[in-house]
């Protein structure tokens, strides 16, 4: 698998070789419910309070529906975290995403233009790093999102040397 | 292709010829001043009246002394510091007074090569140069050429894109054309009568500025509605006319010639192998005479007409010289998705279609005015499944295939097992599809 033998040209590829599919780490997880926490959290905190002073103590009960929101968008990130995949294959990268919306992606490495590994302020904070993967067309909307920096970084060597490997014009 | 490196920098001893535009070129920006007054005398009517009324013919004459000698050294400037040479891999086109732009273009990346002469230009006798690249913009353009120069020029850029050796790049000259398809006017007057949209914007143009009349009794919001109304009316029929009268197809080793207008002439080359998509459309009024539309993708290309209209036989054998080994398949070929597709998109759900054969993945949609797009093997970016929750209800999903000129066919509502086979069998397909795929440099040994 992990050389690119071609032992699966002559099938169609699916069901003998079924791919192995890797889920994201948990520090995703970790960041995003840390940061759904923060922000609604702060807001039933002020929502409360404002409603206290300005309209009673009863009223401050609606500072409860964000926290209710809070624990839905919990379980949502969760199933959601759960759902995201990849798979690399002989020849083509695998990805898998979404409960409600389900999408599945598969891009092969020839096609890929360019590979980019991004981690903004926030994820750099939790240690985390996204691959990006760029085709000539800009509907291919590959991005593996949440991953480990050294992972990121591997990803993102395999992939460009198989590009160069499996190159070809548009 | 041993060593790119080394031998670039071998050819890059050569002294590079740079050459300027034609003389013409700093009038074709003469009349920007003139349409920035009209631009304001139309804003606001009552001022210019008031300005021009002050205005004595002392100071008329000033301004047009000081006005016209300064238009003239800037687009005489502008058209001095513009330089374009060709190099044996590349076009190079130096631009610009204050911000300095050199653009070097790979000839092996060329999309297309359009000569186009814009009514006046053709007056002149000059002609503009456009190239299609992935990714840039519609800067890269040579205007204005001498006519002859422009035809020479765009020779020998597809000679040495096609990989003819540097030495007699410039040698090679035209390269003979075949004509595929010539489209008589009097087919295409009828097929813009029998088009929908001419009629809608027509009618919209007569029936909504009275309406606005009895409703507002002003003439400035009936003529700000009435005139762009009456222009899109006027562009889609007699606009479309003009512009794809005339139309020729022609086949030549450069790859596919396409040339049209009435007024505004252009000449467009594809090189082989760069067509992306190529879509069969076939409106409702049409369908009685058996005519079909067929538009093509290529990437960077603004231009998506190959034949405005052609019976079916004659499109068909078109396009069967444009993705060579590609045969279009019939109607009958086509699989409709199943039943409970019907549950998502009611009645329209009749108008899908699929099939895959073994160059081409090809998906038709509309039931009225069907659209059947063909995608070669080889031009897939990439695959995707989408499912949204109602179609995962009635166990039906959407493929869609994504090619190089930022366009996406997409195979909708097939059934979930089909779909998920699909999508791997197209990964699949794809890949091998292109192994034998040309080279970019087509005629290189």
């Amino acid at each position: 698998m992990e050389t690119g033998s071609p032992q699966n040209t002559g099938t169609t590829g699916d069901g003998s070789a079924e791919p192995v599919w890797i889920g994201l780490p948990s520090g995703l997880l970790r960041m995003r419910r840390l940061l759904l926490v923060v922000w609604l959290g702060l807001l039933a905190l002020g929502l409360g309070l404002l409603l206290w002073l300005l309209a009673g103590p009863v009223w401050a009960a609606f500072a409860l529906l964000p926290l209710a929101l809070a624990a839905w968008g919990w379980v949502l990130l969760g199933r959601n975290w759960r759902s995201w995949r990849y798979a690399e294959r002989a020849d083509d990268l695998l990805i898998s995403r979404g409960v409600l919306w389900r999408e599945e992606t598969v891009v092969p490495y020839g096609r890929m233009q360019l590979v980019e590994v991004t981690s903004g302020p926030v994820e750099r904070h939790f240690g985390l790093a996204s691959v990006q993967l760029h085709t000539a067309a800009a509907a291919t909307d590959a991005t593996i999102p949440g991953l480990d920096p050294a992972e990121a970084e591997r990803l993102r060597d395999r992939l460009t040397e198989l590009g160069e490997a499996r190159s070809a014009g548009l | 292709m041993t060593a790119p490196g080394v031998d670039d920098a071998v050819r890059e001893k050569k002294p590079v010829t740079e050459r300027r535009l034609h003389p013409v070129t700093p009038l074709r920006r003469a009349w920007a001043p003139v349409a920035v007054l009209i631009g304001w005398a139309v804003h606001d009517p009552d001022q210019a009246q008031r300005q021009l009324m002050r205005l004595t013919t002392t100071t008329l004459l000033i301004a047009l002394a000081v006005l016209v000698p300064a238009a003239a050294l800037y687009g005489f400037l502008t058209w001095w510091f513009t330089h374009f040479a060709v190099t044996d891999a590349e076009l190079r086109i130096r631009t610009g007074l204050l911000f300095r732009r050199t653009a070097h273009i790979r000839l092996e990346r060329i999309q297309a090569v359009d000569v186009t002469q814009p009514l006046l230009a053709r007056v002149a006798g000059v002609a503009k140069l456009k190239l299609d690249v992935i990714g840039t913009d519609k800067k890269d353009e040579l205007a204005f050429l001498g006519e002859r120069e422009a035809r020479e020029l765009r020779a020998e850029l597809l000679a040495r894109a096609a990989g003819f050796a540097p030495e007699t790049a410039h040698e090679v000259g035209e390269a003979p054309v075949r004509e595929l398809l010539r489209t008589p006017p009097l087919d295409l007057a009828i097929s813009v009568v029998l088009t929908g949209a001419t009629w809608g914007s027509l009618a919209a143009a007569l029936v909504v500025p009275p309406l606005l009349w009895l409703a507002t009794h002003s003439v400035w919001t009936v003529l700000a509605t009435g005139v762009p109304l009456l222009g899109a009316a006027g562009a889609s029929s007699v606009g479309r006319f003009v512009g794809e009268y005339d139309w020729k197809v022609g086949e030549s080793p450069d790859g596919l010639r396409i040339d049209h207008g009435l007024l505004d002439r252009t000449h467009e080359t594809v090189p082989p192998g760069r067509v992306q998509t190529v879509r069969i459309v076939e409106p409702l009024l049409w369908r009685r005479r058996g005519w079909v539309r067929v538009e093509l993708d290529v990437a960077g290309s603004s231009n998506s007409v190959l034949v405005p209209v052609a019976p079916r036989a004659v499109a068909e054998a078109v396009i069967a010289r444009v993705l060579p080994g590609v045969t279009v398949p019939p109607a009958a070929a086509l699989s409709r998705p199943p039943r409970r597709a019907g549950r998502c998109v009611p009645v329209w759900w009749r108008g899908y279609g699929l099939t895959v054969t073994d160059t081409v993945f090809a998906a038709r949609h509309g039931l009225l005015r069907r659209s059947l797009a063909l995608v070669p093997h080889a031009k897939v970016q990439s695959v995707r499944l989408a499912q949204g929750p109602w179609e995962r209800l009635w166990r039906v999903a959407d493929v869609h295939v994504d090619t190089g000129a930022n366009k996406t066919v997409t195979a909708r509502l097939r059934g979930a097992q089909e779909a998920a086979e699909l999508l791997r069998g197209q990964a699949e397909r794809s890949r091998t599809g292109r192994r034998d795929a040309r080279p970019d440099r087509w005629m290189a040994p």
